[in-house]
């Protein structure tokens, strides 16, 4: 890609995901942050592809507009029309001092990396070996086998977690409903 | 070419409107969304700084770590919340007060 058409993508997807992100916050309607949330992943990707990280970028894609996007509609359907709770002002000073506070915190950490200049930092040359899924994936077995398997242990113990969470109070309420009625 | 500082700008905008959007909103579905953007801004500077070092995929193998750990997050967070809407039939964070006193 030349310079201007890289710098025309970068643009777009950066764009994509600040408002992408903006509207996740801004949304009132939690489909509508879903929605926003995925278009914050599209940019993310497209950055992605842009820093020749191929592999992450379907990755990315797969996982989070594939899996974890879809989770929030789904669990946004199943609760229907009370995931839009009413809007009130318990503790919005609070909140709102809290955000002007992370606010002015990163503004002031831009003025400090403002001063202390240095000038820009270019990429190196691109490789054509770098970020493929062949590279990517011989690193990540060789390297990164033990984290990588470690992560099916994470996987199985989220899975059995939400199993365990998501399931609710029934199976205690059954033996307790029984001994009631055995009680008398 | 586009300069590294760029894309670390556009992590750090969008890390900040994730935690700011964690501290304002108090739905706990859009609060958990709030998370996952910050998570995947710190992604994008794992991967911006990997492509500097071209020589290893070190910072794009945490990334991808990342999105595995994210994964399992949103699935717990999501299961969570669901039992504290069948608990209190809300989904407002600051309404979950049962340690409360």
């Amino acid at each position: 890609m030349n310079g201007l058409g890289s710098l025309l993508f970068f643009g777009i997807s950066a764009l994509a995901a600040l408002i992408g992100a903006l509207f996740v916050v801004l949304a009132t309607n939690p489909i509508r942050s879903a929605m926003a949330l995925l278009l914050a992943i599209g940019g993310v990707t497209a950055l992605f592809i842009g820093l020749d990280a191929h592999f992450l970028a379907a990755i990315e894609l797969i996982v989070y507009a594939g899996a974890v996007v879809i989770l929030f509609v789904f669990v946004i359907m199943l609760i229907g029309p009370d995931s839009t709770p009413p809007h009130d002002s318990k503790a919005m000073f609070s909140r709102t001092l809290a955000a002007v506070v992370f606010g002015m915190f990163a503004l002031v950490t831009g003025f400090f990396m403002l001063r202390a200049g240095g000038g820009l930092h270019w990429f190196p040359p691109y490789r054509h070996d770098y970020g493929t899924i062949d590279t990517f994936g011989r690193e990540l077995f060789t390297r990164g086998l033990v984290p990588f398997e470690l992560t099916t242990a994470l996987f199985v113990v989220a899975v059995v977690g939400a199993l365990a969470v998501a399931r609710g109070r029934h199976r205690s309420d059954a033996p307790s409903e029984g001994a009631k009625e055995q009680a008398p | 070419m586009i300069p590294v500082e760029y894309y670390l700008v556009v992590a750090g905008v969008m890390f900040g409107v994730g935690a700011i959007g964690f501290l304002l909103r108090r739905n706990l579905l859009v609060q958990l969304m709030c998370i996952e953007l910050m998570l995947n801004s710190v992604n994008l500077t794992l991967v911006a700084f990997n492509r500097m070092r071209p020589d290893d995929h070190n910072g794009q193998m945490f990334a991808f770590f990342v999105i595995a750990v994210a994964a399992a997050e949103a699935a717990v967070g999501l299961a969570i919340g669901l039992a504290i809407y069948r608990l209190s039939r809300s989904v407002r964070s600051d309404e979950a007060d049962l340690l409360k006193n």
